[in-house]
């Protein structure tokens, strides 16, 4: 058989490195940052592009699309060409990605901190934005597919089955979840409402995390991790099980974000259950990565590539079982909206993404450049700071997540609240919050001193940009017969297929049921659509980000009637919500019931600076709302835009709304005024008030009518 | 409460019960064929990441070894 002649392409590799190391120090940045707004409400600057509504989500989209896109992007480039024994399909695909994803980052950069945001978590991003994202997807799906096509090596490695999964379930979760009619260029409600946009935003949120920061991560470890070992992988049969049954669970388990939530009941039975049997094949998986090094373990004591594969596959194992444990209901009931969810994430994130891609550069870049790695000592060094870092970052946490749950659920002897003062429970553990910060920035320096190590690496070598490379073509013959399992896996587009099917049928059973029913929602008749002040005012709390510290949903518990006096949210009280606000954390007190609870005065002072209203509050303050101005010229395009997705607002109601809208101002500027203060009509802060005042009364209406 | 709403859909119950069946078969499926695998194609893709190193780069890490 004649070899062919051909170059890896090690070019776009080493750029998408490049990328991965900037958005990384740039991404961990803005988390410490956030981090200290917490302990220190000074520290959002006073200013609304540095406040934590915003910078939140720059954080959370920097990591998981820059630091680990960009990381992901890397190792596949490098790992598929190698494994499939060919060049990239095409270098022009390549390089499109490459600049799109980079532009794509920048935009998120510049309209996250402008609040320009659809308050979706890890889904912010506007709809220009969304479909760019659409586009390049695709441009990599088809450089990889093309790639395979085009191999030199009959059979796919399992690594190339993750890539492919990871490429066909992202680009499902996004498309759907991104559905969205547009009011203009920088703005659109999600096409769904409540209950239903809750259950497609959590379908697409876990699977982010499944798809995009696990699959593509649990390929370059069966290919990575072999590699640095230099042994094969433990189980290959293990691998098998551990792709089919994990790309084929995961997709089920999105509700598990939804308990004791207005979605219907056997809908989170379902994610629970499923999210029970998540544990199997993750562990498979990390037993598989783990005994890949028995008999090799005094070198993981050497190698500090292997040493952080091995922390990083133990994150792994540990934030996989304990997200099934934080799927059992009454598990979930201590944890959920509290800072346990954040240390869990950050198990994972710091942890298994983190070190993962840390041992996959402290590898790629010395065999990619020819020569060793600067410094192993300094690496030990990184190893040690990342690894404390993460303790430091999560125990504090964890104790926080359960100090305030408890606060929060707790009675004294004649039934009422212990803590009924919610602040009370935040004061409590800002400590543990500083800890975090100080974890947070032991991880940072490691990363920083690996930025040192890495480019010094380079810099004593000589980069190998095309690597050159020989192998037999593929035999054109047909091959007949075969098991059917090694004969699928010759065939990458069928593969494909079928990788789309399995996991379809989780979305489609989980889905398609509470969108049948839709008509059946027992609308409640006293709730109705959002006034037009109103519609500004909800505009613009998902603008500031208001979602990422208070939630909108009081769950069926005792403790959070009590302390949110009223009855807990129902389904039919979220059918006008495009999007849904329910939020997943509680950093502040719960809004949903917030409506009448306090006068306007009190919402204007507090708004203007929380301390005058909660002293040691670490809200931050919205001076802007004051002197900024809603633009009633939007008031028409708004109402237009919600009424193509089903809110019944008359026809032509858009021409007369802003007078409606004044006339509401009005009403609120002359309470203020009773009150003492002299506010503007058309200034922002009023209708937020005006939504504030509205939260959660539609269905007190109801209890009054009765 | 709003489990009462669903009720009105026909037998949401079968729902759940689909699912797990489908997961069960196919999972069942997924067994037997692994465990009917042949052991040279399981070996033969467990070396594939050790093999694939190009001549350049396994002469120059011979070099450094010899170092
Ligand atoms: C950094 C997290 C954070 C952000 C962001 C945030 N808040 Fe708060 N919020 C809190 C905390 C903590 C409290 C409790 C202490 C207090 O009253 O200030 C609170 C309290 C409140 C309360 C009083 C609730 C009650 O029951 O007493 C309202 C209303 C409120 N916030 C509205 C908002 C709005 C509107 C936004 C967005 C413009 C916002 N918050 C953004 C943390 C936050």
């Amino acid at each position: 058989m004649e070899l062919q002649q051909f170059k890896y392409d090690n070019k776009i590799t080493k750029y998408f490195i490049i990328a991965t190391v900037i958005f990384g120090l740039v991404g961990m940045l803005v988390g410490l940052l956030i981090a200290t707004q917490l302990v220190f409400p000074e520290m959002n600057m006073g200013l609304q592009y540095t406040s934590f509504g915003r910078l939140r989500p720059l954080h959370t989209n920097a990591i998981i699309f820059a630091f680990v896109g960009n990381a992901m992007f890397a190792g596949v480039y490098y790992s598929m060409q190698r494994l499939l024994k060919t060049r990239m399909f095409s270098d022009m695909l390549s390089w499109i990605h490459f600049w799109g994803w980079q532009l794509i980052i920048l935009a998120a950069a510049i309209t996250l901190p402008l609040g320009l945001t659809s308050s979706k978590e890890y889904a912010e991003l506007e709809w220009p934005i969304d479909i760019a994202i659409t586009l390049i997807w695709i441009v990599f799906g088809i450089n990889m597919i093309g790639t395979i096509l085009k191999r030199r090596e009959r059979h796919m490695y399992v690594a190339i089955w993750f890539y492919i999964a990871t490429f066909v379930t992202v680009a499902v979760l996004h498309v759907v979840n991104s559905f969205a009619i547009p009011v203009d260029f920088f703005k659109s409600y999600s096409w769904y409402a409540g209950v239903q946009d809750a259950l497609v935003q959590w379908w697409y949120g876990h699977n982010a995390v499944a798809f995009f920061l696990t699959t593509p991560f649990l390929g370059l470890m069966y290919y990575y991790l072999p590699k640095a070992a230099n042994r094969p992988v433990y189980s290959y049969k293990l691998s098998i099980i551990h792709f089919w049954s994990l790309i084929f669970i995961y997709i089920w388990a999105g509700p598990h974000h939804l308990l004791y939530t207005s979605l219907p009941d056997w809908a989170q039975s379902l994610g629970v259950v499923f999210s029970v049997m998540l544990i199997a094949p993750s562990w498979g998986g990390m037993l598989n990565g783990l005994l890949t090094l028995r008999g090799a373990w005094d070198r993981v004591r050497e190698d500090p590539v292997l040493k952080f594969m091995v922390v990083a596959v133990t994150a792994y194992g540990m934030s996989t079982l304990e997200g099934p444990l934080l799927s059992i209901k009454s598990i979930n009931a201590i944890a959920h909206f509290t800072d346990w969810i954040i240390a869990h994430v950050h198990i994972g994130g710091l942890g298994w993404n983190g070190f993962m891609i840390f041992g996959m550069l402290y590898w790629l870049i010395p065999k990619m450049w020819g020569t060793k790695l600067h410094s192993t000592k300094l690496a030990n060094v990184h190893f040690w700071l990342g690894t404390l870092g993460i303790i430091v970052y999560a125990l504090p946490l964890y104790a926080a997540g359960v100090t305030q749950s408890l606060m929060w659920k707790d009675f004294d002897a004649e039934g009422f609240l212990e803590y009924p003062n919610f602040l009370q429970t935040v004061t409590q553990i800002i400590p543990m919050y500083m800890m975090r910060a100080i974890g947070g920035l032991l991880y940072l320096s490691g990363a920083i001193i690996m930025t040192y190590n890495l480019i010094k690496t380079a810099s004593s070598g000589y980069f190998i940009a095309n690597e050159d490379a020989e192998a037999p073509a593929l035999e054109k013959k047909k091959i007949v017969g075969g098991h059917w399992h090694s004969a699928w896996e010759r065939k990458p587009v069928f593969f494909t297929v079928l990788v789309l099917v399995a996991i379809l049928i989780g979305g489609i059973v989980e889905m398609v049921p509470t969108f049948l029913i839709d008509s059946n929602i027992k609308t409640i008749e006293t709730v109705q659509p959002y006034t037009p002040l109103e519609l500004h005012g909800r505009d613009l709390y998902i603008k500031e980000g208001c979602v990422s510290c208070h939630t909108q949903m009081v769950r069926p518990f005792r403790s959070e009637t009590e302390r949110y006096r009223g009855e807990y949210s129902k389904a039919g009280e979220f059918v006008y919500d495009h999007p849904f606000l329910w939020g997943s954390k509680r950093t502040g007190p719960d809004l949903h019931r917030i409506g009448g609870r306090y006068n306007d005065a009190w919402h204007y002072s507090h708004m203007y600076d929380p301390q005058i209203t909660s002293k040691g509050s670490i809200m931050p303050p919205y001076p802007w709302l004051f002197t900024q101005s809603i633009d009633p010229e939007k008031t028409a395009g708004k109402i237009r835009a919600l009424r193509k997705v089903g809110v019944p607002y008359p026809e032509g109601y858009e021409d007369t709304a802003n007078e409606e809208l004044k006339a509401q101002a009005q009403k609120i500027v002359a309470s203020l005024k009773a009150d003492g203060i002299e506010a503007s009509e058309g200034a922002e802060i009023i209708a937020l008030i005006a939504y504030l005042q509205r939260l959660g009364t539609d269905i007190k209406v109801e209890t009054a009518q009765k | 409460m709003f489990k009462h709403y669903f009720e009105q859909v026909h037998n949401v119950a079968i729902w759940p019960i689909i699912s797990l069946s489908i997961f069960f078969v196919f999972f069942l499926g997924l067994m037997i064929y692994v465990w009917k695998i042949k052991k040279s194609y399981v070996d033969q893709m467990g070396e594939m990441p050790l093999k694939d190193d190009s001549p350049e780069i396994r002469t120059h890490s011979i070099n450094l070894n010899n170092h």
